[in-house]
């Protein structure tokens, strides 16, 4: 089988099954022979599927510079996921990848300040970003990452927040979240609102991912505080099918989320028409 | 150029399907469809088959692949087979344009290897059109009916039918007719190709004005009023889709067989309304952003991507074919700035 074969995928194993919340799991990927299936950028996808349940696109959470092996961090919410969540480690899956246009790392975010803003689920995406620029420390200039969730129990991640990221030099951690809870003496309050309250110097890169109606209140505040749409990065999700711009799902205006996104800088999307 | 009389057509499809299999279009109880020629096999005279020839490299379902599991073990297994050499007969200009509108999509990085490989066994002959009738306008879109592209062109008179080479697939099949066809002039066809222009120059949708459309047009049309009309009595059952020749939506679905798993793919339509459901929720939940979808995509967003190419060929088939009356005609006019969709 030629390897540009893009709709044949390769046989991936789960080694491993982390419960991040009560419908969040994080799956750790190998190949039969205990490889990583292949290399990815920050910010980039595969298709995961189960045969005779569905295929779907999934963002890859493990930062490309991990060699080992690649996890997803997947919430509960329809037929593939559902079955995910019941699989058992050894678990033979289905993968193909990696898709979309990554984050760039490299081009834009080398030597800047960053800001990282996240609300539930949405972590996963940024956590391999997050990861990747702790990995090239040297490369990139202040953290500061805001996470929300609906309780402390939904935040994905959790262990790997306090005994990594909230230790390291130069990165600030600001957690919050939705409601008071016995145990939690953080921050509580929506993430939009949170981050107005922070109050961030505007002359840093932001990188947005979460429920789209708080990327859009976040957007919107992040601008009334000065920033400018294309200082601020984002994620996006649609329907997909084949990854490669073909099947024709993702399409929104003369874009493929699957190819030319789903990485988009915020000024792009003021681009592209309003049904996202 | 070489030629053969009309009485002798089947000699010439004979030969061909000693070499491959033939399809050409056949009459059938609801009009004509490509069916595979074996002797006694008449050729329709229809002006265009009901589904276009897109069938043969972009089938209406194919299966990708199959798996076979066992406890928490899966395997894949390539079920592909070698596509056979197979020759297309009698597509009209319009449809051999749409092999074009196809080829940007699937052949582009990363390829489509499936769609590839039947494009490379078929040799398309294409056939100009007699009697283009009201619902053509392909001319619209710069297709000259009279002068059909494809491996082979091919022109039939009263008496004739002449056959013109273009590519080197086309030669070589050529070459393997010497004996059914004889040489002549390049200039034989001529009368034939100048009477179908006078007929194409008389047909009512032959001014369909584009320029309003193309690149970059998104801002100017996604909110336009017209959508709402347009759409209103749109069912939603998408035999619009499934009969353009340029439509490539699809979908890959598995389907539990007793031994395993196949995951096949199938046509699909922007204009049904799970295209864009997924598990958070569905981008597109009307019919009239369903409806938007496939012509913003036809007249703007694929043009916007195709160095200005459409993907209509303005084959004419969702003009018959579409329950309500709507179609892609009505869209431009509407658009374009005529008051009434419906005229």
């Amino acid at each position: 089988m030629p390897d540009n074969e893009t709709l044949i995928p390769k046989i991936g194993v789960i080694t491993d099954v982390r419960i991040d919340t009560p419908d969040v799991k994080t799956f750790r990927v190998v190949t039969p022979d205990g490889k990583k299936a292949f290399d990815h950028k920050p910010g980039q996808c595969a298709m995961l599927s189960i045969p005779g349940v569905g295929e779907a696109m999934f963002s890859i959470t493990s930062s490309p510079t991990n060699t080992e092996y690649m996890e997803f961090s997947i919430k509960k919410c329809g037929c593939v996921t559902d079955w995910l969540h019941q699989a058992e480690t050894g678990q033979q899956i289905t993968i193909r990848g990696p898709y979309g246009r990554p984050f760039p790392v490299e081009e834009v975010f080398k030597g800047k300040d960053l800001l990282f803003i996240a609300g539930g689920i949405g972590l996963a995406p940024l956590r391999s970003v997050i990861n990747y620029c702790r990995h090239f420390r040297e490369n990139y200039g202040k953290i500061d990452i805001v996470y929300g969730s609906r309780s402390k129990d939904d935040l994905v991640d959790y262990k790997e927040i306090i005994d990594e990221w909230v230790k390291d030099e130069n990165i600030f951690v600001h957690l919050t979240i939705d409601n008071p809870q016995d145990g939690w003496d953080g921050h509580v309050g929506f993430v939009p609102n949170y981050v107005k309250e922070l109050n961030f110097d505007t002359n840093k890169t932001v990188i947005v991912c979460g429920p789209p109606i708080m990327i859009k209140f976040t957007l919107e505040g992040l601008c009334s505080m000065g920033f400018d749409k294309t200082q601020v990065y984002t994620t996006m999700e649609l329907k997909m099918k084949c990854g490669v711009g073909k099947c024709g799902r993702c399409n929104i205006g003369a874009k493929y989320v699957c190819k030319d996104g789903p990485v988009f800088r915020c000024d792009e999307l003021d681009e592209l028409p309003d049904e996202y | 150029m070489r030629k053969c009389e009309l009485t002798s057509l089947d000699k010439v499809f004979e030969k061909i399907s000693s070499l491959s299999s033939l399809y050409l279009p056949v009459h059938q109880k609801n009009g004509a469809e490509f069916k595979k020629w074996e002797k006694g096999v008449k050729m329709s005279d229809a002006l265009n088959t009901n589904r276009s020839a897109k069938d043969f490299f972009f089938p209406q379902a194919e299966n990708l692949m199959e798996f076979k599991t066992e406890g928490k073990n899966i395997e894949v297994i390539d079920t592909r087979k070698e596509n056979e050499d197979f020759v297309l007969f009698g597509v009209k200009a319009c449809d051999v344009k749409s092999f074009e509108i196809l080829d940007r999509v699937f052949l582009v990085d990363p390829v489509d290897t499936f769609y590839k490989a039947r494009r490379e066994k078929g040799v398309i002959i294409s056939l100009a059109c007699n009697r283009p009738s009201e619902t053509c306008f392909c001319s619209s879109f710069g297709i000259d009916a009279s002068n059909p592209e494809g491996d082979i062109s091919s022109w039939m008179d009263d008496t004739n039918i002449y056959f013109k080479a273009n590519t080197e697939k086309g030669e070589k099949l050529l070459s393997s007719l010497s004996d059914v066809t004889k040489e002549c002039d390049d200039s034989s066809a001529d009368n034939q190709k100048q009477k179908i222009k006078e007929i194409l120059n008389k047909l009512p949708l032959k001014d369909l004005d584009l320029s309003e459309f193309g690149k970059d047009k998104t801002e100017k049309f996604f909110d336009a009023p017209q959508w709402k009309e347009l759409s209103d009595t749109c069912l939603g059952c998408g035999t619009c889709t499934f009969v353009c020749p340029t439509c490539q939506c699809y979908d890959i679905k598995d389907f539990k067989t007793n031994d395993g798993v196949i995951r096949f793919r199938c046509w699909d339509s922007c204009m049904y309304s799970d295209f864009t459901k997924m598990a958070h929720g569905n981008s597109r939940l009307t019919q009239l952003e369903r409806f938007r979808q496939r012509f913003m995509h036809k007249l703007v967003y694929y043009p916007t991507n195709n160095d200005g190419l459409f993907s209509c060929v303005g084959c004419g088939r969702c003009l018959s074919k579409c329950p309500i009356s709507m179609n892609i005609v009505k869209v431009m006019k509407a658009l374009g700035g005529k008051q009434d969709a419906r005229q």
